[in-house]
This record gives structure tokens, sequence and C-alpha cells, in this order.
């Protein structure tokens, strides 16, 4: 049994009609780049959301001021002062939340030496950092003291350090956010953009009580934008979003009836929907894909049958000078699963491609994986092998001298 | 004639099934041949020649009588070691040639051993040694298209010889091949009997062709009708 050979002579005959052979892998080629996308896709909505979880911070729940109704007109969020400093802390009593932090955001020109910079501004409490699984890459948090005595402290984002101190390392330094300066406690680590494009790095922190108080005055004393919440494990993320609103409804001296001053959003729920979407996409891929697998391998089945009887007299011929039934059965299956492969291989090409298109037109992220071209491989080999092997079969049982006498 | 035959038919039978009943080609072929013989199998079209050729070749199996090869009993082996028989102790050689339209001279040459499991290096060396012997050495690199049809027989014919069989079976060799090619062809079957001892056994309607041999055998309607030496060449110009 020679391979090297036989693999010489699969070459020839592929390349002996190399129209014909092309069409033959058409069918393998449109299905694994079919697979090829669908993975990639599917992949790339997977890594998305991923990231923008861990981004978020996992379990995250968002407590939005409002939707108040006054006198039958709804207001929508956020243009209420109903939320407090105090809620957060309430909040946090409860066993279904880890943490939460208010959030008043706003922004502020900040300026160091001749730099200055535009960023937005959030006035928050330290566990904030918890809630959003935000570590600092140097320097230390503002303290609950802080808080308390409003003092003119920050953090800044990668980007803030980026615009304003280059290398320099900012921390003890002293910059100015609108008119007044603070002392640079610490530097926030990376964390990219959100799943909307936004970019979290560019932003500064400072206690809440100096936003309140000195930063963005405020017409409405002690109240927050919102409040960010993170639920004690994912399990416990509906049973977190009931004790809150509860909780909220008693703070806020809501009668029964009455509409919540107050909506909570659970973003992973919102992440995880847009994936979904995502997915259907790379499910239909996949019929497809499945579907021209089969067909591409009923085309090369078809084409190992004409090629059979093409080649009747050859089969003869090597009959003749000492080939076994086993050598015909292989020879024909290699050339199948030359057939398959090579066409497996203008596929992942063809998918390539193809991810690449969709990433450009659709906007989304793709990826395509090391695994999923295996995958594709394997499958493909599968196909020539179990489409090859009737075609194969049926030469290596032809009588040597009908073969031979074959016109 | 020595005492170990190359080929011992007892008995041969062969008939073929058709819609109409069983047809009869061969009836009770008995017939040795020896080692180093020359043997010509003459008869008209119909006689059954072919038939014995692919039998003694085999390629096709008799219905009755017994077919010894070498020692082995054709009837009880397997299809794979029919093969290995086919690989080692016989030689082809055709009307039509029979090259491997796509393969170069070379690769043509070397099939046999592809099939014998010898390896590449020593493939190509043997396969170019038998190509130069008959004379087409520098061919090595074309395709059978490229060449004359009597080199193109030459070829087959270094083909036949490369794994060393002790038998070489000619079925029409020079059918389709002018009256001076003929001869060159004929020339080398000769040169190869008389200098190394191999069988060689030749079908042919042709008396100018099978005047080369050493022995005739006459088949009509499936029999053997004449079985004896042809001591002198050119001795009666075409038996047929």
């Amino acid at each position: 049994m020679m391979i090297g050979p036989m693999l010489s002579e699969a070459r020839q005959a592929m390349g002996a009609n190399r129209l014909r052979t092309f069409l033959t892998m058409l069918g393998t080629m449109i299905g694994v780049g079919a697979v090829i996308v669908m993975l990639a896709v599917g992949q790339g909505a997977q890594d998305l959301v991923d990231r923008a979880i861990a981004s978020m911070g996992r379990n995250l729940l968002v407590v939005l001021a409002g939707s108040p109704t006054a006198n039958g007109v709804r207001l929508g969020t956020g243009n209420v002062p109903t939320l407090t400093v105090a809620d957060a802390q309430a909040l946090e009593e409860l066993s279904t939340v880890g943490a939460a932090a208010p959030i008043l955001p706003g922004a502020a020109q900040i300026v160091y030496g001749a730099k200055n910079w535009g960023t937005s501004v959030l006035g928050t409490t330290p566990r904030f950092l918890d809630v959003r699984s935000w570590p600092l890459s140097a320097g230390s948090p503002f303290d609950d003291s802080d808080v308390r005595g409003a003092t003119r402290v920050a953090l800044l984002g990668q980007t803030v350090v980026k615009k304003l101190f280059g290398d320099e390392d900012p921390v003890g330094k002293t910059v100015r956010i609108g008119r007044s300066p603070y002392v640079v406690r610490g530097v926030l680590s990376v964390k990219g953009q959100t799943v909307d494009g936004r970019e979290q790095d560019d932003a500064v922190l400072i206690p809440v009580t100096t936003a309140q108080r000195k930063l963005f005055g405020g017409q409405f004393e002690g109240s927050v934008r919102f409040l960010v919440a993170r639920a004690a494990s994912a399990e416990a993320m509906p049973a977190a979003e009931r004790d809150m609103t509860r909780l909220l409804r008693q703070r806020h001296r809501l009668a029964e009836g009455v509409d919540n001053d107050f909506t909570i959003r659970n973003l992973t729920t919102l992440v995880n929907t847009a994936a979904e979407t995502t997915r259907t996409m790379s499910l239909m891929l996949g019929a497809i894909a499945s579907i021209s697998l089969l067909v591409g391998g009923i085309g090369i089945m078809n084409i190992m049958l004409v090629s059979v009887s093409e080649r009747t007299r050859e089969i003869g011929i090597r009959c003749a000078v000492g080939a076994r039934a086993g050598d015909i059965r292989l020879q024909f299956l290699l050339e199948a699963l030359a057939l398959s492969l090579v066409g497996c291989l203008l596929g992942v090409f063809l998918g390539a491609g193809g991810a690449l298109l969709v990433s450009t037109v659709v906007r989304t992220a793709v990826v395509v994986t090391l695994g999923s071209i295996l995958m594709a491989f394997l499958v493909a080999a599968g196909v020539g092998i179990f489409f090859g092997f009737y075609p194969a079969n049926k030469a290596a049982l032809l009588k040597p001298m009908d073969a031979l006498r074959y016109q | 004639m020595p005492a170990a035959p190359i080929i011992h038919l007892a008995h041969l039978g062969k008939r073929y099934e058709t819609r109409a009943g069983a047809v009869p080609v061969l009836k009770d072929v008995n017939l040795e041949i020896g080692p180093a013989e020359f043997v010509a199998i003459m008869g008209p079209s119909g006689s059954g020649k072919s038939t014995l050729m692919s039998i003694l070749g085999c390629l096709d199996a008799p219905s009755d009588g017994t077919y010894v090869l070498e020692g082995h009993d054709v009837g009880v082996l397997s299809r794979d070691q029919l093969a290995d028989l086919r690989n080692r102790v016989i030689g082809f050689v055709f009307q039509g040639f029979n090259l491997l339209a796509r393969a170069n001279l070379l690769d043509n040459v070397a099939l046999p051993l592809v099939y014998a499991g010898v390896a590449t290096s020593e493939r190509r060396l043997r396969a170019r040694h038998m190509l130069e012997r008959v004379g087409l050495g520098r061919y090595r690199a074309s395709l059978p298209d490229q060449i004359s049809g009597g080199q193109q027989q030459r070829v087959a014919i270094a083909r036949a010889l490369v794994n060393h069989p002790r038998l070489i079976l000619a079925d029409e060799p020079t059918g389709n091949l002018d009256t001076r090619t003929s001869q060159e062809i004929m020339g080398l079957f000769r040169q190869l009997n008389a200098d190394e001892g191999i069988t060689v056994v030749l079908v042919t309607h042709d008396g100018d062709v099978a005047a080369h041999a050493k022995r005739l055998v006459h088949l009509v309607d499936g029999r053997v009708a004449h079985d004896g030496p042809l001591l002198r060449r050119v001795a009666g110009g075409r038996p047929s």
C-alpha cells in the first residue's frame, strides 16, 4: 500500500478536468464557508457579550430616577430627583444585593499644567469600584470620610491620564476640575468600551457629595441621577430586583397602586437579548451550511461515480499489473477525500473573507477560531469519506476482465 | 519438457451465462507450458484464444477444470492472492498497449512496483533501467500520446518486465503496429525468451508473428486442435 503515488495520482486526476473538479468542490466550499462564517459570527457575539458583561461588572442592576406619573403625564426616566445617596446605602442592607453606589454624572473641563481635556465626571462613593468590578491601576481610592467631608479628590480614567499627563505619574498631583483644584488619589485600570461603543476610560470619579455641593451645584440637594447595584449572584438577580423595588417604594413612601418613581434595568438581560439575535442568524447560517455540505457531498459522489465509469479501463490496467481491491478502493477514496478537503480549504478562505465582510457591513465582531477551522476540516473529511465510499467500493469490486475490456 | 511446468491446465472449460443460456467458449482444454517456452496461440475469431489468455492471466476464472500456475491452484486463491500473482509472476502486454494516459512513461513502467510495495527511489531506478533497456530512456518524462505506437508497446513491455516476472502474456501485441515495428517487437520477445529464459505466451492471428515462437497451439471452437513445435520460422506463411 503506497499512499505517496496514490496522492500524486489523485492530484493528476483532479488536474485533468479542472473546471469539473472546481464545480464539484463548490458545494463543500460553500458549506464550509458558511460554517466558518457561522462560527465566527457566533463566537464574535459571545465574545462581545462576555466582554460587555465583564466591563459592566457582573450581575449589574441600574436604578434610574423618574418615571413618575404627574396628573397622568409620564415623564420618562432621569428627569425627577427621586434617588438619594441614602437610597444606595439602604440597598446595600439587602441580602440579595452585594454592593450599591449612587451616581451623579456631569461634564467638566479638567486642567493640568498647560493641558486641558473635557470629560465626564461621575460623583459616587467608594462602593462604585466594587459594583463595577473596576480596580485601580495606581494609587488608592477615596474613602467614606472623603464622601462625608466632600473633599476635592479624584480618580482618573486611563484616557484622561493619557490626555493630561502623558507618561508622567498623576498620583498625588493636583488638577483643576471646573474652577477648583483636586488631588489625584488614584488611576483607574483600563475598562474599554461599553456595548454601545461608549468609551468608559474617558471619565473622572469624585466623591458624590463633592459633585453635589461643589462641582455641579444642584437644584435638587442630595439627589443623584441613578444608582448601580450588583446582585449577590447571577441567580439572585430577579430576587434582588424584587427586593430593591420593594425597599425603594417603601423609602419613597409610595402608596399601593401608585407607579414607581424609579426604573430598574437589568443590563445583563439586555445584552443577552442583543446576542440572541446574532445567535439566531448564526443558526440560520448553520442550516445553510449543513444543507450545502450534504449537497456538496452528493456532488462529490456523483462525480466520483462518473469518474469510476470513465476510468474503468484504467482500473482494469491497474488490476492487471497487480492492484488489489483495497488499492483501488483507497485510490478513489483518496480522490474523494482530496476533493472535499481542497474544497474545504477554499471554503475556509471563502468563510474568512465572508466573516470579514460581515464584520465590516453589519459591524458586528466576528472571530474566526482555529477550532472552527479544524472542525470544518473534520466535517469535510467525513463528507469525503462518507460520499466517496460507495463509488470507491464500486470501483474496487469491478471484475478485472470486464474492466479491461470496457470501451 | 522440464518437470515443473509454469502453466498446467487440466480439463479446463469456460462458459458464459447469457439470457439465451450457457455459451461454452472453452471445452476440455489440456495444456502444459514449461519454463523458457515460447508459445504462440492461434485460432480463428471466436475460437476462445482471448478467453484462454484471460484465464491464464488470472483476470478471469475458469468454469470447469483446474489451472495451476507455478504450483498454485488458481481456483482456490482469493481475489487479493490473484492480484499478487499477477503482480509477481505475470507480465501483460496488450494489443492496445493499455498505458495510463495521464502518467509519464517512467510512472507507467513503475506501476507494478507501486503495488508490489517497492520504495520510491528503487522504483524509479528500476523503471528507468527498464525503459533504457527497451531504448526509451530519454523519453521517460513524456506522456504516452507523445510517442509512436511501437514505442508505446515497448513501454508496455518494459512495464511487463519491471517486476521480473517468469511469464509474459501477450495478447495480439502487434495487432496495432505496422510490419516493421511488429518485427522489432517480436525480436524483443525472442531476445527475452532466449537470453533470460522468460516464458512467453502469445496470442495472434498473424502467421508471421507466430513464426517467432517455438511452439504453436491451435485453438478451434474452444478446443486445442493442434499443439506442436514450430521448428523452422516462416514455415508455411499463415497457418490460420
